[in-house]
């Protein structure tokens, strides 16, 4: 925007003749429109927010020490990770109980149920937790079920076994189809 | 008795406090950034409501995605001592420009017999390449994605004497074999602890 020249030309006459001063006026608009063309440029190409990480640990495939826990069938919870999201459990061991097809909206609950079951029946003991992901499911089944036992507040670590599905659970889900 | 005129206000806006601010901005964002590096897997990541925040040292990134795995060693010091050992592995001879070049490539995927190629052209040709390239061999004859990963843990063991961190990056639609493959590889090298790199979520409902 040009600014006017709003100072009078000349005066009037029989008056004297002021030397005129300089405008020392610098017009900013150019600036400051350029400085918000690099704000917003650096504020584009900056990410503020860092990812974040969620921590895993598999146990050792080779570990072969004695020092192995017997894990009591009663206090395990095995979660079976199929296709199309869906998710089949079950409590106790594998093909004694008939597992339960849940979505992930209503696998909360359950953890939480069975969580509370495990503490009432054995007088405080965590829940044992088994996730095994099959090759139906996708990567980001895997990462919310490890965030539901983050949010369900499960302390024991998960045992992630993708190794030992066995055929009664692979046949379960096979004639569920989630697998 | 000449008519007296209408002073007309000027409308100009003193633009100096303006331009203050806008300058402050500017300095604080140009102090506070880290310029993005471009990732040419194209990786939608999953969100989770953890907290902790990755660090950005002594770490390498493995991206997953589409089938194929591109790998990103994170700190110049560390590709440059990667870079030769990988070379000696496979009898390949890396120029000391090279390895110059290769100490400022973010994430590749490209096998190590076409690094050099890779490693000689531009920007935009390296996009290109990278699309059509199958990712870095990690089948068991092949595993080169297993000796970038043992090289690039000992540079990081030899330079900064800590261990390195390994994350996985998954796109949220990969199948989970695929990302089986990768977490074997892990577990050969006895790396049983790794992170998975999530996008932050509000705590769900």
């Amino acid at each position: 925007m040009a600014e006017l020249d709003t100072s009078g030309g000349g005066g009037k006459k029989g008056k004297k003749v002021r030397s005129k001063k300089a405008n020392t006026k610098v017009d900013l608009t150019a600036m400051v429109d350029l400085a918000f063309l690099l704000i917003t440029f650096f504020m584009l190409t900056t990410s503020l927010s860092k990812p974040i990480a969620m921590d895993i640990a598999k146990p050792d495939k080779d570990d072969n020490s004695q020092e192995r826990n017997e894990l009591r069938a009663s206090e395990t919870m095995t979660i079976l990770l199929g296709k199309n999201n869906k998710v089949a459990w079950y409590m106790g061991e594998a093909g004694k109980s008939v597992p339960n097809i849940e979505s992930f909206a209503d696998i909360r609950k359950s953890i939480l149920d069975n969580k509370k079951k495990v503490a009432d029946a054995t007088g405080g003991r965590q829940i044992i937790m088994v996730i095994k992901p099959t090759s139906g499911a996708t990567y980001k089944n895997f990462v919310d079920i490890m965030d539901e036992l983050a949010i369900t507040k499960i302390k024991t670590a998960p045992a992630i076994d993708d190794e030992n599905i066995t055929d009664a659970e692979k046949d379960f889900m096979k004639k569920a189809g989630i697998l | 008795m000449p008519r007296a005129k209408v002073q007309r206000k000027s409308t100009s806006i003193d633009m100096t406090a303006m331009c203050d601010v806008s300058f402050l901005l500017l300095t604080f964002f140009i102090l506070t950034a880290t310029a993005r590096q471009p990732d040419p897997l194209d990786v939608t990541i999953p969100s989770s409501t953890y907290k902790i925040k990755v660090p950005d040292t002594d770490m390498g990134i493995l991206s997953i995605g589409k089938g194929k795995v591109f790998y990103e060693i994170l700190g110049q010091d560390i590709r440059k001592a990667t870079l030769p050992k990988m070379g000696e592995k496979y009898n390949i001879q890396f120029t000391p420009e090279e390895i110059k070049r290769f100490s400022v490539v973010g994430s590749f995927g490209v096998p190590i017999q076409n690094l050099k190629e890779f490693l000689n052209m531009n920007g935009e040709q390296r996009k290109k390449y990278q699309e059509t390239s199958g990712g870095i061999p990690t089948d068991s004859t092949n595993n080169q994605l297993a000796e970038w990963l043992m090289q690039s843990r000992h540079s990081v063991a030899e330079l900064h004497s800590t261990q390195m961190r390994v994350s996985i990056k998954g796109d949220a639609n990969e199948e989970y074999p695929t990302v089986k493959k990768v977490v074997d590889i892990l577990q050969k090298q006895k790396l049983n602890k790794f992170s998975l790199i999530t996008s932050a979520e509000g705590s769900a409902e």
